[in-house]
């Protein structure tokens, strides 16, 4: 494989173990996906990145099924439990139903391709499946 | 009635619904001009104006003074998302009560008839995967990364509330609708009077599960004004302007404090109780006093979770708060008597004064078909994304 490969979002971390990566407050811990000047919580100014948990449970979650232009319909969307950090994500490799999607299941974070560019980068992005 | 109180003089709202004929200016104006009316008052009266239109190009209050009277007054445009409307009227208070004037003018007014689903941005699809904005996205995080969309966003917090309580159903969340669509058929001023079944409700357009169409707030135009006065101005004023003024016996406006999932879902429920908690306080009453509410209901699974932010039911109660029948009119506390947003409409910044036009109606006495008999104490609650929380208790005057 020659093509190289960029992860959808920042904080999607890629290689043999996928995972996410937040920026956690060193004072108090809250944790964040996109950067901060000083933390929404204690005001304190120093983070560390850290790995997010790849296991989680879905705490809530709703069927688009009537969307934006050119945002491909239906999917999930998703706030998954990751062991104490939540993460918004989609719900992938699942039916798209509300008899196959339910409030506590496990999932576990998956990649997939979102496709090449025209100088065939190839981006991949980020979302759960039943795990 | 004491002199560092604030009452409500005047208020109005327009017709909600399409308006083709009008723009946000001829709108904001006609509620403007019925407010003065109804308070007995001119501009010349008023000390402030503060006005808000979200989707505008700002500066709306100077363009609403060049329609009605242009006195020189200081003017405030204010942008608070959904909550736009009661900022404006919170910023008149404020100003009464900073000793500045003792009356003034809030007007809040939206066009939105089929603007369509709100949050909606057209995908961004480059042919170059460049990381760019503040998670570095090479492409668009609109449904590949959860849902920017409004009806998505208060699914999940409806959905939310199901899984910390449980009973939280399609079909309760539809039966929320239902009471709303049946209450706005007595409501000659909502976009919508008809009412609709459960199944009707049920079988619509899904947008985003649990939320059919017909559960979503409804965009449309529309605008509510309002006259606010000190305690002692009010003294000087005709016995009739005394007898109609309603109390404004708190008013809060509160923003989202830090909550650890508040970064990936919007937390509209932390803000909320802690502005009615301080309502009440403020207010002198609890949730058991109040004879009506109009809260945010800007979707059906809104609507659940603010029985609770607003202490109405005991906390984790709302289905069977619900279930109970409390909510609907004839129940212990009615809630949404309007039609609400799902069936009233939601002209986004008119909402917030046009929730408190409904509470004055009642206190007033005034609401015809649809008064809430002996109303005392009514609560008006508006949400924005961002977020913002206004609340305001509002009381019959004791004259």
């Amino acid at each position: 494989m020659t093509t190289t490969q960029v992860p959808h979002v920042n904080y999607l971390v890629l290689g043999a173990k996928p995972h996410l990566e937040a920026n956690e407050c060193t004072a108090c811990g809250a944790r964040f996906f996109d950067r901060r000047n000083a933390c929404a919580s204690c005001f304190k100014t120093e983070f560390k990145k850290v790995s997010v948990a790849t296991d989680g449970i879905v705490r809530s979650f709703t069927i688009v099924t009537f969307a934006s232009p050119g945002v491909p319909v239906p999917f999930v969307a998703a706030i998954v439990d990751c062991g104490g950090t939540s993460v918004r994500g989609n719900l992938i490799n699942v039916d798209p139903t509300p008899e196959k999607v339910s409030l506590g299941m496990k999932v576990r974070l998956a990649t997939y391709s979102l496709g090449a560019d025209d100088s065939g980068i190839e981006a991949i992005g980020f979302g759960f499946e039943p795990a | 009635m004491a002199a560092d109180d604030i009452y409500i003089l005047g208020i109005v709202m327009t017709k909600f619904g399409k308006h083709p004929d009008k723009d946000t200016v001829d709108l904001a104006a006609e509620a403007a001009m019925g407010a003065l009316k109804d308070a007995g008052v001119t501009m010349a009266d008023m000390g402030v104006l503060a006005a808000g239109c979200l989707m505008g190009q700002g500066g709306i209050g100077q363009q609403i003074q060049k329609q009605v009277g242009q006195t020189g007054i200081p003017v405030y445009n204010v942008s608070n998302a959904c909550a736009t409307g009661a900022t404006a009227l919170r910023t008149a208070v404020m100003a009464i009560k900073a000793g500045e004037t003792d009356m003034g003018l809030a007007v809040g007014v939206e066009k939105l008839a089929g603007v369509g689903l709100l949050g909606a941005r057209p995908a961004s699809n480059s042919k170059e995967w460049t990381p760019s904005g503040r998670f570095g996205a090479v492409t668009g995080t609109d449904g590949r990364i959860g849902t920017d969309n409004m009806p998505g966003t208060f699914a999940q917090v409806g959905m939310e509330y199901g899984h910390k309580y449980g009973g939280a159903t399609f079909e309760l969340f539809a039966k929320i609708a239902e009471k709303n669509h049946a209450h706005s058929t007595l409501n000659p001023l909502a976009a919508y009077q008809k009412r609709m079944t459960l199944d009707e409700i049920m079988n619509d357009v899904m947008i985003a599960y649990p939320n059919t169409r017909s559960m979503c707030s409804a965009n449309c135009d529309g605008a509510a004004a309002a006259v606010v006065v000190s305690g002692e101005k009010l003294k000087t004023l005709s016995k009739e302007q005394q007898r109609r003024a309603v109390k404004v016996s708190a008013s809060v406006l509160t923003s989202d404090p830090y909550q650890e999932a508040c970064q990936v879902l919007p937390d509209v429920n932390t803000l909320t109780r802690i502005a009615a908690k301080k309502a009440y306080e403020q207010a002198g009453v609890g949730p058991e006093d109040l004879n009506l509410v109009e809260l945010h209901d800007c979707f059906a699974t809104a609507e659940l979770v603010h029985y609770d932010n607003l202490m109405l039911c005991e906390e984790g109660g709302a289905v069977d708060f619900f279930n109970s029948g409390a909510t609907w009119r004839t129940g212990k506390t009615p809630v949404n008597v309007s039609g609400g947003l799902e069936s009233k409409g939601h002209p986004i910044a008119a909402t917030g004064i046009a929730n408190i036009w409904e509470v004055c109606h009642h206190l007033r006495g005034e609401a015809g078909d649809r008064q809430i008999e002996g109303a005392k104490v009514g609560l008006a609650h508006v949400i924005g994304l961002g977020s913002a929380c206004g609340v305001h208790i509002l009381e019959k005057s004791a004259l």
